[in-house]
């Protein structure tokens, strides 16, 4: 399995599953990444973190540590 | 009858713009009581019995961020007659998902769908009327930026609010989610009131913390609901709140699908991302980011024909408060024959002090409009999206840098510019460290030093830089381990909302709040100690006679400074000059320049130069280099002057933090300068070893430790410890 933060810019992936708890996940989950939502990965900012993301059609940005909680495919 | 209109809305929705529209100039700003969330109240225009409440913008109303919990608190507990809530409908789907909560609350709502002129121009329908079946709720829809519709928009809320007309939404989760919740209100139902059942049953399916504490359910019932729960989990395979916010989406996926018809197509580059695409550019952004700060810098603080800002406060300081202001009160005063004391406590208390600084605010106001623009068009996003891998080390935001920049100008104006940043121990870690930055004012100070003991070298100048910005660094990588700062783990999950075009509005009004709150609060704090200081410097006791005194080497601050004076001898401010350094310091607190003025007072010079040439050869008879360093360090990195604590009260809104902040920065002044001073000299030969070598090493050690320790580790497990307190 994959997580997020080993995606490459310009790929999109579907959301498999978050891990995690209490108040991590459930930021990451409000702000609309659930399971089989789709992710499009937009590009990384200019010092490698964090990383741009398209979902649910708008622009949010994720750091890579957040990132390795949503396993993607 | 009164009515109580919330405005409610994820951020960059048009919460601000709307209510602007709204209320106009008829707004209370404050802040939420004990934290550093702002508060702002307004009465609809045209209608006296209506009151607006903006709250914090939110994307959620989760337990785990402030801005959430004060929200919800407001919603739950004041119960407003009704919600205004504001959608981006550009955003559709992410804005709905907060929608869906407050439909949960039981308070009468109404929708309104924002920034309509750009859904019609991107080609996008949005069936209101669809919207309004599936919500059970009133939808209208606006562009608050144009004031279209906004007043029908609040003429709705009234009515819905009279007709106390509650939203229903049900059916909105699995059907074994909504047995559950069945089943958990039918528990809740002698305990809470009616309209609240259904929120208060996600809530405690959610395992709300915050809930079960106002709740206070008894043993039995809490194991049964705990029951329940367990029982969707296993089936679903999930923990209950993430069930809930999966759910929510997909319900909201449906609503979207029936209701909104999209025409561009998936991941289409609109015009923002367009913009984006060069400005956050891996290559350019950078480069583009430093020219922005540049141009920012330039114009507010810099010292060219474009700088505005500077050439606003050099007239202030110089003709206004240096000519005009005291020409005139001089005139009245003479021509009342009011006698010496007044005279001195008018023209020199009062005028001085609090003159010294009213010059600041044309350039704060020059540097809130540029910065206003940066967060109105959505840059503010973008520098912290660029920033945040350098920032987050030191527990700073990426925001923090323009804290930062615009306290090398004045540190007031930083402070203020910590608002912007999302996270409240960010912002508080920000506002802490941002007065380390050498401002302005404490320039005259370096010079006087670097002039008169090093020979003019520039290193100085440098080094007080270095030193500041390690303060920061420094300050940063201690303070994030402590418990205070550690709190809840929260994620840097962040939106980089579409780039807009500023409205003049908003930019005006953001600029004008924030100046105003400077002169206000900065002003009644600077008065006062202005007074006071005043009073200490010019009187004392001549041949035990009591009176204004010719002669600062005798007055009150005199002898305070001569009192207090062995506080400093660890730092190596002795002999001759350890009192007037004392009492250099001491005035140094009303504004940091006055350090200078006051050595020429001591040494007896009527007037000196900004750097106080005058007085070199003296100080450097009476300065060894590194009592001079040490001087100078503590001065750069101890309380800063009355204006930045009283932005720093505004700021934090809360005693004790406002104390441990100066309280800290002076602790953290004392000890550097103490290692400075004596580990310094003794490597330089001027300090001999004594027990204050091994206080120093000791220190140095201390530093080390909170350094390099772990520190505290949150429990990220705050669901389990739930767990745990409802199986005993
Ligand atoms: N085109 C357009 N822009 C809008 C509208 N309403 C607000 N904006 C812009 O959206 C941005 C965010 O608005 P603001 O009121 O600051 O949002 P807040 O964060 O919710 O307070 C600003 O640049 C506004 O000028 C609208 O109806 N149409
Ligand atoms: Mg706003």
């Amino acid at each position: 399995m994959k997580t997020l933060n080993e995606c490459k810019p310009s790929q999109t992936v579907i959301v498999k599953k978050i891990t995690g708890t209490g108040a991590v996940k459930r930021r990451i989950m409000d702000m609309g990444i659930t399971k089989g939502v789709e992710l499009h990965i937009r590009k990384v900012a200019p010092l490698g973190d964090p990383i741009e993301l398209n979902v649910r059609g708008y622009e949010l940005t994720v750091r890579k540590q957040d990132a390795q909680m949503i396993e993607v495919e | 009858m009164e009515i109580k209109i919330a405005l409610a809305g994820n951020p960059n929705s048009g919460k601000t713009t709307l209510f602007n529209q709204l209320t106009g100039s008829r707004q209370r700003v404050g802040n939420w009581p004990g934290v550093t969330v702002e508060k702002k109240e307004g009465t609809l225009k045209g209608e006296n019995q209506c009151t607006i409440q903006d709250l914090p913008g939110i994307y959620s109303l989760s337990p785990y961020s402030l801005e959430e919990v004060v929200s919800r608190n407001y919603l739950v507990n004041e119960k407003p007659d009704a919600i205004l809530n504001i959608v981006d409908g550009t955003n559709i789907e992410r804005n709905l998902y907060l929608t869906t909560q407050l439909l949960e609350l039981g308070i009468p709502t109404v929708v309104c769908v924002n920034m309509m002129d750009l859904v019609k121009r991107n080609g996008d329908q949005i069936d209101i009327d669809k919207l309004s079946e599936k919500l059970d709720c009133p939808v209208v829809s606006i562009s608050a930026l144009k004031g279209q519709g906004t007043k029908e928009a609040a003429l709705k809320a009234i009515k819905t609010a009279q007709a106390h007309q509650v939203p229903r939404m049900d059916k909105v989760y699995a059907k074994n989610v909504e047995a559950a919740l069945e089943q958990i209100e039918a528990i809740l139902s002698s305990s809470v009131d009616n309209g609240m059942l259904r929120w208060y049953s996600i809530k405690v399916f959610e395992r709300d913390e915050r809930i079960h504490e106002i709740l206070k359910l008894k043993e039995n019932e809490k194991k049964e609901i705990e029951t329940i729960i367990q029982k969707v989990e296993n089936e679903m395979d999930d923990d209950s709140e993430s069930i809930i916010t999966s759910q929510r989406y997909d319900h909201i996926g449906q609503i979207v699908q029936y209701a909104v018809k999209k025409k561009s197509e998936k991941h289409a580059l609109s015009v923002s991302d367009k913009i984006d695409k060069i400005v956050t550019n891996r290559i350019l952004a950078l480069p583009i980011f430093i020219a922005i700060m540049y141009v920012v810098y330039t114009i507010a603080m810099g010292s060219t024909s474009i700088s505005i800002g500077t050439m606003g406060t050099d007239w202030a300081n110089d003709v206004l408060f240096g000519e005009i202001v005291p020409n005139f009160f001089d005139g009245i005063l003479t021509s009342l024959h009011v006698n010496d004391v007044l005279y001195g406590l008018i023209m020199d208390g009062i005028l001085g002090g609090v003159g010294a600084v009213l010059g600041f605010v044309p350039q704060i106001l020059v540097l809130f409009i540029l910065l206003s623009v940066m967060e109105d068009i959505g840059y503010m996003s973008r520098v912290a999206f660029i920033m945040d891998r350098i920032f987050r080390r030191f527990g700073l935001s990426g925001k923090s840098f323009i804290p930062m920049l615009v306290a090398t100008g004045c540190g007031v104006p930083g402070i203020m510019a910590s608002r912007t940043i999302e996270q409240d121990r960010d912002r508080k870690m920000t506002i802490m460290t941002t007065g380390f930055i050498p401002c302005g004012a404490k320039m005259p100070i370096i010079g006087l030093f670097a002039g008169a003991v090093f020979g003019g070298s520039s290193l100085v100048a440098t080094s007080a830089f270095v030193i500041g910005i390690a303060a920061v660094i420094l300050s940063g990588i201690m303070l994030k381990k402590f418990k205070a700062f550690a709190g809840e783990p929260a994620p840097f999950v962040m939106e980089l909302p579409s780039y807009h075009l500023p409205s003049l509005g908003n930019v005006v009004r953001a600029t004008w709040e924030r100046g105003w709150s400077f002169i206000k609060r900065a002003g009644s704090i600077i008065l006062l100690s202005s007074i006071v200081l005043w009073f200490l410097q010019g009187f004392g006791f001549t041949d035990g006679q009591f009176g204004m005194v010719a002669d600062n080497n005798t007055s009150l601050l005199a002898n305070i400074g001569n009192a207090l004076a062995w506080i400093f001898a660890p730092l190596g401010w002795i002999g001759d000059m350890a009192w007037k350094a004392t009492v250099a310091t001491f005035t140094g607190l009303i504004a940091k320049e006055e350090v200078v003025n006051t050595f020429g007072v001591l040494y007896n010079f009527a007037e000196v130069s900004e750097e106080g040439n005058e007085i070199w050869t003296l100080i450097a008879r009476d300065f060894t280099p590194i009592a001079a360093y040490s001087f100078m360090i503590f001065n750069l990195l101890c309380a800063p002057c009355f204006a930045a604590m009283g932005a720093i009260k505004r700021e934090m809104n809360n005693p004790k933090w406002t104390l441990a902040a100066i309280g800290y920065m002076c602790v953290f002044a004392y000890v550097s300068s103490l290692i400075v001073y004596q580990l310094g000299g003794l490597i330089l030969g001027e300090v001999t070893f004594s027990i204050w070598t091994i206080v120093a090493l000791a220190l140095l050690a201390g530093i080390l430790y909170l350094l390099f320790r772990p520190g505290y580790k949150p429990k990220t497990e705050a669901i389990d410890i739930q767990k745990i307190s409802i199986a005993k």
